[in-house]
């Protein structure tokens, strides 16, 4: 049954796993290239900005792929503007997990604009779409400063497995790399081994990691921020376990993680994070409701984009007031496992990157 | 948050009743909202559309009930032809080969891979007197290995060391070897998520399955994954043979429209699905219960078995004992039958699982559980006289208990006024059904009316 197997793939691994060293995502540059020949002379503009915009880039390039080829083709095969073209602009952004009232919106909009200016060509349409994207975007880029208080408490929260523990890892990889002292809380004190995957990443970093497994996660969280402030530590991280939000008693849990963090210290914490994977679909914006209600998110991360998902989600998310009564900002994405592959998030970017430009 | 399809519907076909057949015109915009809730509930796109062509072909021409409108009668086909998708029953797991029979998981980073393992070897071993080998072969994950260790422990199963500087396929082999000279029944073969479009990575889950040539390969899906499901499912079943999907984090408020996507792409049977962090939260895939949520029609029959499963069998024998002998129903069994419920999930989950409590609001509910917290409370602050004989309770007692609780008398009257509610319940119940009992609940609990 597996004769294919044995015979076709067995004398392959060998040369396979030579070429190209897991630990390093940097290869991503040279498919770059390949994959997309326009914005290298748009980047020559702006070289300080090029090594993340490139990274960004490289990493939305297979979101780019899956999105700017119906989008090119959409724009090439449809000259004028007809109800088939914009059928068409339904579906690439429904697929992106723009979700169903999102695209409504969008789809509205320009047909409102192109009513408005006297659009006829599709070109024209395509800049519309990204227009109006853009928009709905700009509100949520807001980068984080971690300089307004010292220790900057961040604490992190999210489903299981979005992407908590990783992101911890490549944050103190960055305020370390801007000369920040990095303190890590072990919060996840439920799930098999996460102190054990934090304690890696801290030695990776050459960070301190505070607490235990089977400690009450609160409990670690109040001592790790104690302790950064008797030693003036600039940033502390912590960590939680990841809980889904129908978890009531676990909720409740995690309201507690802050009441306690503010008494630790009263303006603390400073920011809480909410990790998102890119991959979900509209339950994020249930994921993002029942945490600002518990915790009040006060930025957002979005995960693992290095995929062929989309993450159009956050467009979505735009729409909707968090608890201070505007959308929840995007702080960071995750496009790819290196260390160095969390940016801040940029909308004008990120709908460059998605339309391919 | 989202409106059930049920509820779309009855806005949108109110006016069609009385027609004889489903036709093109009277199913048009019953389909738009068909169309709609399957997109929030993120199944697919072009998923969707397959699925509305095929529902449409089926449903023109049918007769519609004098009761039923045409939108009621279409959501009967939908929800037939979405349950027909998902396959008809549910698929056991494939024993049958020489021993080991080697179990693969494959699935992208935060899946949900490392805990299925162990619940599916505590799955394996409830269900049989069978010998069980735990492998990890994910490397690259920090602490990865720490982890499978950790859950094999809890499952009472073996565990095969490993270290992240071998190389996967050696792991894998070593395994196999070990199990196969130890006399293993099973061997699960834990792997690092990866993502589909990582050419390396997935020419080594291929050389892994070349290596153990596994009887079950099983595709691990995060129940909340948008529209990409299809890329990746599709990406995942081109480059292994799976044999089934495990569907995970389904107690999360997710509709699931991915198993429809990954079910409809892949052709393969859902095997199982994950319910909560826990070894015991693992079930057998119902096909009809996943339509039904699907389309947010409650979940009723699972929430049967589950009360079957979770609730103490010999702790329900006991009050139907006690009432058989006359004896009434006391407070010391309303405490128990609350922390029954408690076993259950609590009443969110309780209250996901019947349909229409889409109109409690999670306040609600969040309500509803303080309620029950503070009822415990009062109770145990009685002494177990006054637990078992009520009617003692006069001021000075209650104004006691009320301050031990740390509530008001008021509280500690409405207790047991609810109380006298229960009992009364409790008598019209012949047997104690424990469904109809919830039901009582649901309305005692002030927070929820």
């Amino acid at each position: 049954m597996f004769g294919f197997f044995k015979s076709g793939k067995k004398p392959s691994p060998e040369p396979a796993a030579t070429p190209e060293p897991v630990a390093t995502p940097e290869p991503a540059a040279a498919p770059e290239p390949v994959t997309t020949p326009e914005p290298a002379p748009a980047q020559a503009a702006q070289p300080a900005r090029l090594g993340w915009a490139q990274r960004l880039k490289a990493g939305l390039a297979k979101t780019r792929q899956v999105l700017n080829t119906p989008v090119g083709d959409l724009f090439r095969r449809h000259a004028k503007i007809d109800e088939a073209l914009y059928a068409e602009l339904e579906e690439i952004l429904l697929t992106a997990d723009v979700g169903v009232e999102a695209t409504d919106y969008l789809l509205e909009s320009l047909r409102k604009r192109v009513k408005r200016d006297r659009l006829t060509d599709s070109g024209q349409l395509r800049d519309a779409l990204k227009d109006l994207l853009l928009e709905l975007l700009t509100p949520l880029e807001a980068p984080l400063d971690v300089s307004r208080a010292r220790p900057f408490v961040i604490m992190l929260a999210g489903v299981n497995g979005a992407g908590k523990t990783t992101t911890i890892g490549k944050l103190a990889k960055r305020f370390q790399a801007e000369g920040r002292s990095v303190l890590l809380a072990a919060g996840d004190t439920f799930r098999a081994a996460a102190r054990e995957q934090l304690a890696v990443w801290g030695e990776r970093n050459r960070v301190e990691v505070v607490g235990g497994q089977g400690t009450d996660p609160a409990a670690v969280i109040f001592d790790a921020v104690q302790s950064a402030r008797a030693r003036g530590i600039d940033v502390v991280l912590a960590d939680t376990a990841g809980r889904l939000p129908t978890q009531l008693h676990l909720m409740e849990e995690i309201r507690k993680v802050r009441r306690v963090i503010q008494k630790a210290d009263p303006t603390a914490p400073h920011e809480v994070l909410l990790v998102l994977d890119a991959n979900t679909g509209q339950n994020a914006l249930a994921q993002v409701k029942a945490f600002d209600e518990a915790i009040q998110v006060s930025g957002l991360v979005l995960t693992k984009l290095d995929g062929t998902a989309k993450g159009g989600v956050i467009a979505a998310l735009a729409r909707r007031a968090g608890h201070a009564g505007t959308p929840i900002p995007v702080r960071y994405i995750g496009v790819g496992e290196g260390l160095d592959d969390l940016q801040p998030f940029r909308a004008r970017e990120f709908v460059d990157a998605l339309f391919g430009d | 948050m989202f409106d059930n399809l049920t509820q779309r519907l009855s806005r949108v076909v109110k006016n069609l009743r009385g027609q004889g057949r489903l036709t093109e015109d009277n199913i048009q915009e019953a389909l738009r909202e068909v169309r709609v809730a399957l997109l929030e509930a993120d199944v697919a796109l072009p998923v969707v559309r397959d699925f509305l062509a095929r529902v449409k072909e089926k449903a023109l021409g049918q007769e519609v009930l004098q009761s039923l409108t045409p939108g009621q009668a279409l959501i009967g086909v939908v929800h037939k032809e979405l349950t027909a998708l998902m396959g008809s029953a549910a698929v056991p797991l494939n024993f049958a080969s020489q021993p080991p029979a080697v179990i693969l998981m494959a699935g992208l980073q935060g899946s949900g891979k490392t805990t299925t393992c162990g619940k599916l070897a505590r799955i394996i071993r409830s269900q049989g007197k069978k010998k069980i080998l735990l492998v990890s072969c994910d490397v690259y994950r920090p602490a990865a290995i720490d982890q499978l260790k950790t859950v094999a422990a809890q499952a009472e199963a073996e565990f095969f060391p490993s270290s992240p500087d071998q190389k996967p396929e050696d792991i894998a082999r070593a395994a196999l070897d070990y199990a196969r000279r130890h006399f293993f029944d099973v061997l699960i073969v834990d792997t690092a998520g990866r993502l589909h479009v990582d050419a390396d990575m997935m020419r080594e889950i291929q050389q892994l399955h070349a290596a153990l040539k596994p009887v079950e390969t099983l595709f691990v899906v995060d129940a909340m994954q948008g529209q990409d499901a299809v890329n990746t499912a599709r990406a995942f079943n081109e480059a292994l043979p799976l044999t089934g999907v495990v569907l995970t984090k389904l107690d999360g408020d997710a509709r699931g429209g991915a198993a429809l996507s990954v079910r409809f792409i892949t052709g393969k049977p859902i095997k199982f699905v994950g319910v909560g962090e826990k070894l015991t939260g693992i079930e057998v895939f119902h096909p009809e219960r996943m339509a039904s949520r699907i389309l947010g029609m409650g979940d009723v029959l699972s929430l049967i078995e589950e009360a079957h499963r979770a609730v103490d069998q010999q702790e329900a024998l006991k009050a139907v004992e006690k009432l058989k002998k006359g004896k009434g129903f006391d407070l010391e069994d309303f405490k128990a039958q609350i922390q029954q419920m408690k076993k259950l999930g609590g009443l969110s989950s309780l209250m996901d699982k019947l349909p229409g409590a889409g109109q409690l609001g999670a306040a609600d509910l969040a309500m509803g559980e303080k309620q029950m917290r503070r009822i415990e409370g009062i109770i145990n602050a009685m002494t177990p006289q006054e637990r078992r004989n009520p009617a003692i309770l006069k001021a000075s007692r209650k104004r006691r208990i009320a301050a031990g609780a740390g509530v008001t008398v008021q509280e500690v009257n409405r207790l047991l006024n609810q109380f006298e509610q229960a009992q009364k319940m409790m008598k019209s119940l012949g047997k104690g059904g424990l469904a109809k009992m919830m039901r009582g609940m649901k309305g005692m609990l002030p927070g929820m009316r």
